[in-house]
């Protein structure tokens, strides 16, 4: 026996078993993470359909049917195999406090999926399923009865939506500029203030010139209201499954729909605005609802952003190690040092971020060139620049290594065969080694972004919030604002899923985030992959 | 054995004395330096190290113009150390140190007024290992005299055609300049890499076993064109071929563990070769 035993570990089939199924294990887990965050990142989008139940108490129930599951511990010798309960989402939070609901099964008397029933996506409180009473406009009923205010609602709503759309650009663009002029006005004149010859000529101008835009501001402010007025001209009664009825404001609807009466095509239509909607619009309801615009442009942004800086600060010092430093125990240690700075944890990083770049960097920044705006920090406080050279540092041994390795595959030949030519070093480096070193630089990108878009934990310290005010680039100058916080997905997920006071409810969004976080990485990634690949190309075969 | 050579080239006291008497250790080889008073490089008493090893031991060797000069001897005895003294590429190796000198048309090159880069555009070389950058062919061809500062393009184009006819590699490349260097055959490649030599309009070309990677035909036509490229240019070859080196050089130099053996006309070497080890290396049979 032992001999047969030392047969196959001989013949070294036990190992290549063994390695198999390393990698087996590994694919399944990698397919089941995607599959996970797939499945119920992507059914979010599908309009469900709506179960009506009457309960054995008489009560009736109406949902989305989310899930069904064997209570726990609920084994008794009536039922061995346990009883059953579902979980339905309820909406209504207004009036029922919950969205969720479990239902057992034995509590039902029957189910059915009424055609008459809609589910309505409110700008507050969550989703409301019921039957519409009647319409109303100005207090006068437009419309009464199922069917007939279902119609005469549509277009109320989507007139509601270009109201709400007018409302944001009036408050976002026109307002905004206002303010922002008022404010840079206001900077200006503390920093006359500041200076030892105040000029007052000019004070009394600014102060001339804010005056005419606070009149503005009244004037626009008034539109706003005007348009906000309009938005509740027109309500809808709604009934829901128990007779309960809720007078909503037609403004405060987003989209309704009868998903029990929508054919395939409807639907898919459906799940596609839906997906377009979470992927352009802004975040409402404590970052449960609506859309993750802001949180995918932050993310994308401070990547590019670190990339910029990462990049050539890796590249030359990779550089210097491989080329111009004298190779001995000295770069020998930066080596090591570099290789286990990348093993640091990513939130020392963070404190580190928070100390020199904000505090250190920032604060003299704002002493030095930003003294009028004090004591509000500019540079001085978390900002997009500030999370990116964070970044940068953490994955700038990545870019080193592969910089090094790239660099190190570059044949002698090449450098001896350009110094042979009457080349000196630099003209070698620049002309025939960092073309050729070019695949692994952005393979060193590679790494590094994949690492930087799914860090959260430095951000926390250097920059990212829950909710951003504004985006960082926009049509003011110099447009793009590396001071402003901004939003990002990875911290979205933390925040949606662990911080928000309605857990169950904000679950899809998390899923959601995921799988829109996990497509940002991929998509960057396969950019960067396709350039190496254009690259290599150009390198190997015909180029010009 | 060193003993023998150093009492042969004892008398270099200095310079001047050093190339009147040149020719006399190796009066039996002598015939090409008579008929070449004033050679295009000579190395005086040229001691080469690797940090503590020492790779050559006083060489004496005077390169005469527009001739083909062969180096040849067993694997690591010297010959292509001091080939690539001769356009100072060892300057990059680490504790590299040349004791002696070595003159280009009587200017001492490792002096520290010379212009290294300077330098290696009037000494070229070409590699054993074929060495086409990944570009195109013309940009591999136009390389050097870019980096002289060359930004016209008529007088680019006009060069890059020059120096591959001068290549013999013309006909076969014209309608492709703009594809990568790297898909060429090796043979090709190698006279690439001439005819990118040839570009920056060297005095000296230095070839490093050219021909090792090469196929019967490639190595036929490089030694062709060595043939032709005498007229403009001096060349000094290292070979591993003795039969390659009979074919086409003028003068031979015999290397063994870092020592020049023997020096002497082409003919003489592997005739009459006057050491007998160059003669059991000659008739293969050692190395």
């Amino acid at each position: 026996m032992p001999g047969k035993m030392k047969k196959i570990l001989d013949s070294g089939t036990l190992f290549v078993w063994c390695c198999g199924t390393a990698v087996a294990a590994l694919l399944l887990m990698v397919g089941g993470l995607l599959l996970l965050i797939m499945i119920n990142g992507l059914g979010f989008f599908w309009p469900h359909a709506l179960v009506e139940m009457t309960l054995k108490d008489g009560t009736h129930v109406l949902g989305e049917l989310k899930e069904e599951e064997v209570i726990p511990y609920s084994e008794t010798p009536a039922f061995p195999e346990g009883k059953t309960r579902v979980r339905l989402k309820i909406g209504n939070r207004d009036l029922y406090g919950l969205d969720f609901r479990w239902v057992e099964t034995d509590q039902i008397a029957s189910v059915e999926t009424p055609q008459d029933v809609i589910a309505v996506e409110r700008r507050e409180w969550g989703n409301f399923y019921g039957r519409i009473r009647e319409v109303t406009r100005d207090g006068q009923v437009v419309a009464s009865g199922n069917l007939e205010g279902w119609k005469a609602l549509q277009p109320l709503i989507e007139h509601a939506n270009e109201l709400h759309d007018e409302i944001e650009r009036l408050q976002k663009d026109v307002i905004g500029d206002v303010n922002y002029e008022i404010e840079e006005i206001r900077l200006r004149i503390r920093e006359l203030a500041l200076q030892d010859q105040p000029q007052a000529s000019e004070v009394v101008a600014l102060q001339a010139s804010t005056k005419q835009l606070e009149t503005q501001y009244q004037k626009h402010v008034e539109t706003l209201r005007k348009l906000s007025e309009q938005l509740n001209e027109s309500s809808v009664v709604l009934v829901e499954t128990n007779g309960r009825e809720q007078h909503l404001a037609v403004g405060h609807i987003v989209n309704a729909l009868r998903p029990n009466t929508m054919d395939a095509f409807e639907k898919i239509l459906t799940y596609f605005t839906n997906f377009w909607s979470v992927l352009s619009q802004e975040p409402r309801e404590a970052n449960t609802e609506g859309g993750i615009f802001p949180a995918i442009f932050g993310t994308v942004m401070m990547v590019l952003i670190m990339s910029v800086a990462v990049v050539p600060f890796g590249v030359l010092a990779a550089f210097y190690l491989r080329e111009y430093a004298r190779q001995g125990v000295i770069v020998r240690m930066i080596r090591i040092a570099v290789n286990n700075l990348a093993g640091v944890p990513s939130i020392v990083f963070g404190v580190f971020g928070l100390g020199f770049f904000v505090y250190a960097v920032g604060g003299t920044i704002d002493t030095l060139f930003y003294p009028e705006a004090l004591p509000t920090p500019t540079f001085g406080t978390g900002g997009i620049l500030w999370a990116s050279f964070t970044l940068a540092l953490l994955t700038v041994p990545v870019v080193i290594v592969s910089t090094e390795e790239g660099l190190s595959a570059v044949p002698r030949e090449y450098r001896e065969g350009s110094l042979a030519l009457g080349a000196t070093k630099l003209e070698s480096m620049i002309r025939v080694i960092l073309p050729c070193a070019l695949p692994g630089i952005l393979t060193g990108l590679i790494l590094a972004v994949a690492r930087a878009t799914g860090e959260v934990a430095p951000l926390m310290l250097t920059g990212v919030v829950k909710l951003a005010p504004a985006l960082p680039l926009d049509h003011h100058f110099p447009f793009l604002h590396v001071e402003r916080k901004f939003m990002h997905l990875g911290f979205h997920i933390f925040d949606v899923g662990f911080q928000s006071p309605n857990v169950e409810a904000a679950k899809p969004m998390v899923y959601v985030t995921a799988l829109i976080l996990v497509m940002v990485v991929i998509l960057l990634n396969l950019s960067a992959v396709a350039i190496r690949h254009a690259m290599r190309k150009k390198f190997r075969s015909s180029s010009v | 054995m060193s003993s023998l050579i150093d009492a042969l080239t004892q008398p270099s006291q200095t310079a001047n004395h050093h190339r009147q008497t040149t020719e006399t250790p190796m009066a039996s080889s002598a015939s090409s330096q008579d008929k070449e008073p004033d050679p295009k490089i000579t190395v005086e008493a040229a001691s080469f190290f690797y940090g503590e090893r020492q790779a050559l031991f006083k060489i004496d060797l005077a390169v005469p113009r527009h001739q083909v000069t062969a180096l040849i001897g067993p694997s690591g005895c010297g010959k292509s150390t001091l080939l690539r003294c001769l356009n100072r590429l060892n300057d990059l190796v680490e504790g590299a140190r040349l004791i002696g000198k070595i003159r280009l048309d009587g200017q001492d090159m490792y002096d520290p007024s010379v212009d290294v880069t300077d330098l290696r555009t009037r000494v070229g070389m070409v590699f054993q290992k074929v060495n086409p950058f990944p570009k195109s062919i013309y940009q591999n061809v136009a390389y050097g005299p870019r980096l002289q500062g060359m930004r016209r393009r008529s007088w680019l184009d006009a060069l890059v055609e020059k120096s591959l006819q001068g290549a013999g590699l013309w006909e076969e490349v014209k309608d492709r300049l703009h594809h990568s260097a790297l898909s060429l055959s090796g043979g090709q490649q190698q006279r690439l890499c001439i005819a990118r030599a040839l570009a920056v309009n060297p005095e000296v070309l230095l070839m490093d076993e050219p021909c090792s990677a090469l196929d019967p035909i490639s190595t036929a036509k490089i030694e062709e064109l060595l043939h032709a490229l005498k007229e403009q240019l001096t060349v000094v070859i290292v070979t591993h071929n003795m039969q390659q080196a009979a074919r086409i050089s003028d003068l031979t130099g015999f290397f063994l563990m870092g020592e020049l053996i023997e020096y002497a006309a082409t003919k003489v070497i592997f005739t009459n070769p006057s050491d007998s080890r160059t003669e059991d290396y000659v008739t293969g049979r050692f190395g």
